[in-house]
């Protein structure tokens, strides 16, 4: 009696911090479709972005819609897959490559 | 009390009596629910975020390709694009990457031409040659604020100086992380391009019926030409993001390996003492009914909490821990990789799929194997 | 009136029509009154354990017929079997088979579970067997810390929840010294007093001398004998 109590108890309490959950996310999603997509989609189309900048490490990440045609695991646009090779290579050590570098203000 | 409440008691008491064999399941499976759940939420999240901010993309970019490659664009192509009907202004973008091979990071440079202030930017975009404007990433990677500036060698291996006039907001950083804006005259003169070329053209449609149209159009026209248009950028992303796609399948299908093994385990691991359990249940009077539906809800004990507390977890993990723990499992080899400061966007059907999947094949591994001891006539308790 | 438990030409056979095929029980017939004590004996292998599974419902019977009380059952279907054995007996096994991780209140319960009983019903019921069995004391303990009398009487709480009419009990005192076989004794000539039937095989030549009993058979190869 005291188990299933308790186990029902504690199936009600996560369900109902589930339900909570769920509907605070869709409130915020609610504010945010309100405010900051509209404002993003007017940045995407003032700067003319084509691409969500996440992985920056190479070309068909950065810009993965954008991509060469025969860029690696993608053969054409309407087949685009990729595959964690990349987390798994490696990037290759460049001898002599530029830097990006920052100079404070006011330092010569 | 009902006899299915009774026989539910029973089955929490004896779950209670294995503590240890069932935190480790319930555990396991919490740990499974939540990688699935993460993995669903945050593509989910993602997709939703790139469906509705690339609405803002260009109708159509069409890119020259020489020898198959991204090649540069002559200016007088977007005459002749501009020309077409349904066709609105065409707008040559000049853009590129920069490779930072100390901190390995690739930062992309654009050109801009319009000085109108963009949403989530402080500061103002740069207008003077000497001026720059970055995105949150790398501002918060080198530590560097407005009034800064930016040192970038170009191919000529000259040093560049450019002061930091505009910081994109973090609220933009899935757009602008990795963002570098220099005037466009200042990015042509830096990457050396001739004025008669761009890297590409944005192309503007009224139509939005006509963009597949005149893509064809403008690829019969201009045949060394591939014009991308709105719908396969966000065709991409949704692609991308979809959890069939090479990383999530990859997660996804391992923490599914997890659970079948799991349910497995449990499917052909009733052990001698569940076996004489069900015996001695069905000598003082239980029916085959009765021990069914004791396997049952330790089945669903089990499968409910662990599912209910996964998704939980995984909620909090993606929403309001930033995908701490899958976020580096996507992120590969990307230094600059966002803050995920998502907004929830939870498609109910997925996670209704997700209970189904894995609650329904964990009862079933529960009480069927119980089964044909349950169906059993019970005299052998007599004699063990 | 008619008897309590009637047997007519009860067969089993197991493994039928098969390379081992075995004659456990071939038609035995008898009959037990209401309140009577009736034991058997006979050699390992002779089929008493058979013969108080089919009396008990626990399996069903080759050929033959099986009444108890009113009821035939020997053709009855497995729920209903499941609701005889609940209601009308009490089954004290060789092997304890008790549920050791369990408590002792725990254990007596299970076989009031699937029955629609009030909470309370079940308690009260509970205690008084747990008082008429001397364990009121140790009913929050598991059976795994009981000692093997207390054990054994947990056992034949269980057995007796249900207010059976009929106790079953297969060699009672197989495990149990001298002093638990005279104690389980006194219990059952208890249980006599109070009304309940009693069937039970034993090798134990106290068990089947014993003043309580009213009637021995005697088994052989599955043939059931009067004994003299
Ligand atoms: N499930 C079964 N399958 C096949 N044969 C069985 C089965 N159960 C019992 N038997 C056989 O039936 C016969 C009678 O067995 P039973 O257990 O009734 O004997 P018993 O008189 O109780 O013996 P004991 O005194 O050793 O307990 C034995 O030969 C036994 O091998
Ligand atoms: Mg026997």
């Amino acid at each position: 009696m005291q188990r299933s109590l308790a186990f029902g108890a504690y199936l009600l309490f996560s369900s109902l911090l589930l339900a909570l959950l769920l509907y605070s996310g869709r409130q915020q999603a609610d504010t945010v479709a309100e405010h900051y997509f509209p404002a993003n989609r007017q940045l995407v189309k003032q700067l003319g972005l084509t691409d969500l900048s996440i992985w920056s490490e190479a070309r068909y990440t950065r810009h993965p819609s954008q991509a060469d045609l025969f860029t690696a695991f993608q053969d054409y646009p309407g087949a685009f897959d990729h595959f964690p090779a990349g987390s798994i290579i490696g990037p290759g050590c460049l001898q002599g490559s530029p830097s990006l570098s920052f100079q404070k203000r006011g330092q010569p | 009390m009902s006899a299915r409440l009774k026989i539910l008691e029973h089955a929490l008491a004896s779950m209670a009596r294995r503590k240890q064999k069932n935190f480790a399941i319930i555990a396991v499976y919490t740990l499974t629910v939540a990688t699935l759940a993460s993995i669903l939420f945050l593509t989910q999240a993602l997709r939703n975020e790139a469906a509705n901010v690339l609405l803002g993309a260009p109708d159509l970019v069409v890119q020259r390709l020489l020898a198959g490659h991204h090649d540069l664009i002559p200016k007088q192509y977007a005459e002749q694009i501009a020309k077409l009907p349904g066709v609105g202004k065409v707008t040559p973008r000049v853009w590129g990457y920069y490779y930072d091979s100390l901190k390995k990071v690739n930062f992309t440079l654009l050109g801009v031409n319009d000085a109108s202030e963009p949403p989530l930017l402080a500061g103002h975009l740069p207008t003077s040659g000497r001026q720059c404007a970055l995105g949150r990433g790398i501002a918060d990677t080198y530590g560097v604020e407005i009034g800064d500036s930016l040192v970038l060698v170009d191919s000529k291996n000259r040093t560049l100086l450019y002061e930091i006039t505009g910081l994109f907001s973090h609220q933009s950083s899935l757009l602008t992380n990795d963002l570098i804006l220099l005037p466009e005259a200042e990015l042509r003169r830096f990457f050396a391009l001739p004025d008669s070329q761009a890297s590409d053209l944005a192309v503007q449609v009224y139509n939005e019926q006509e963009v597949s149209t005149l893509a064809k159009k403008i690829k019969h026209q201009l045949p060394d030409t591939r014009p991308i248009g709105k719908m396969e950028i966000l065709h991409t992303y949704d692609t991308v993001f979809n959890w069939r796609s090479g990383i999530m399948l990859t997660i996804f299908s391992s923490a599914l390996i997890a659970f079948c093994i799991l349910a497995w385990d449990k499917a052909t691991g009733i052990s001698a003492e569940e076996k004489r359990e069900i015996g001695i249940l069905k000598a003082i009077g239980w029916e085959t009914s009765d021990v069914l539906l004791l396997k049952f809800w330790e089945g669903l004990a089990v499968s409910l909490s662990s599912f209910l507390l996964g998704t939980i977890i995984a909620y909090l993990h993606i929403f309001f821990f930033g995908a701490g723990v899958l976020g580096p499992v996507i992120q590969g080899w990307s230094v600059l990789f966002p803050k995920f400061d998502l907004t929830p966007a939870i498609d109910l059907y997925q996670i209704f799929a997700l209970a189904g999947l894995t609650i329904i094949p964990y009862i079933a591994c529960t009480v069927i194997p119980s089964w044909k001891n349950a169906v059993t006539d019970p005299d052998s308790v007599m004699r063990s | 009136m008619a008897a309590l438990i009637q047997a007519h030409t009860l067969s089993k056979i197991y493994n039928r029509h098969q390379a081992d095929e075995v004659r456990a029980l071939s038609e035995v017939t008898f009959s037990v009154e209401a309140g009577e004590a009736v034991v058997l004996q006979g050699p390992s292998g002779s089929g008493k354990t058979s013969l108080l599974s089919l009396i008990g419902c626990m399996t069903r019977p080759t050929s033959g017929q099986l009444r108890i009380g009113e009821k035939e059952v020997s053709r009855l279907p497995e729920p209903f079997l499941a609701r005889v054995r609940r209601e009308t007996f009490g089954f004290i096994f060789q092997q304890l088979n008790l549920l050791r991780d369990l408590s002792v209140l725990d254990n007596i319960l299970l076989p009031l579970y699937p029955a629609d009983l009030k909470t309370a019903e079940m308690h009260s019921r509970a205690e008084r067997v747990l008082e008429q069995l001397n364990l009121l004391e140790k009913q929050r303990m598991k059976v795994a810390q009981l000692s093997g009398g207390e054990q054994q009487r947990v056992a034949i709480a269980r057995a007796l929840i249900n207010q059976p009419e009929i106790i079953i009990a297969d060699e009672p005192t197989a495990h149990l010294d001298s002093t638990l076989s005279k104690e389980l004794l006194v219990i059952l000539e208890h249980l006599k007093k109070d009304g309940k039937t009693i069937v039970f095989a034993t090798h134990d030549p106290y068990v089947y001398q014993h003043r309580l009993v009213d009637r021995r058979f005697s088994m052989h190869d599955g043939v059931l004998r009067k004994a003299e």
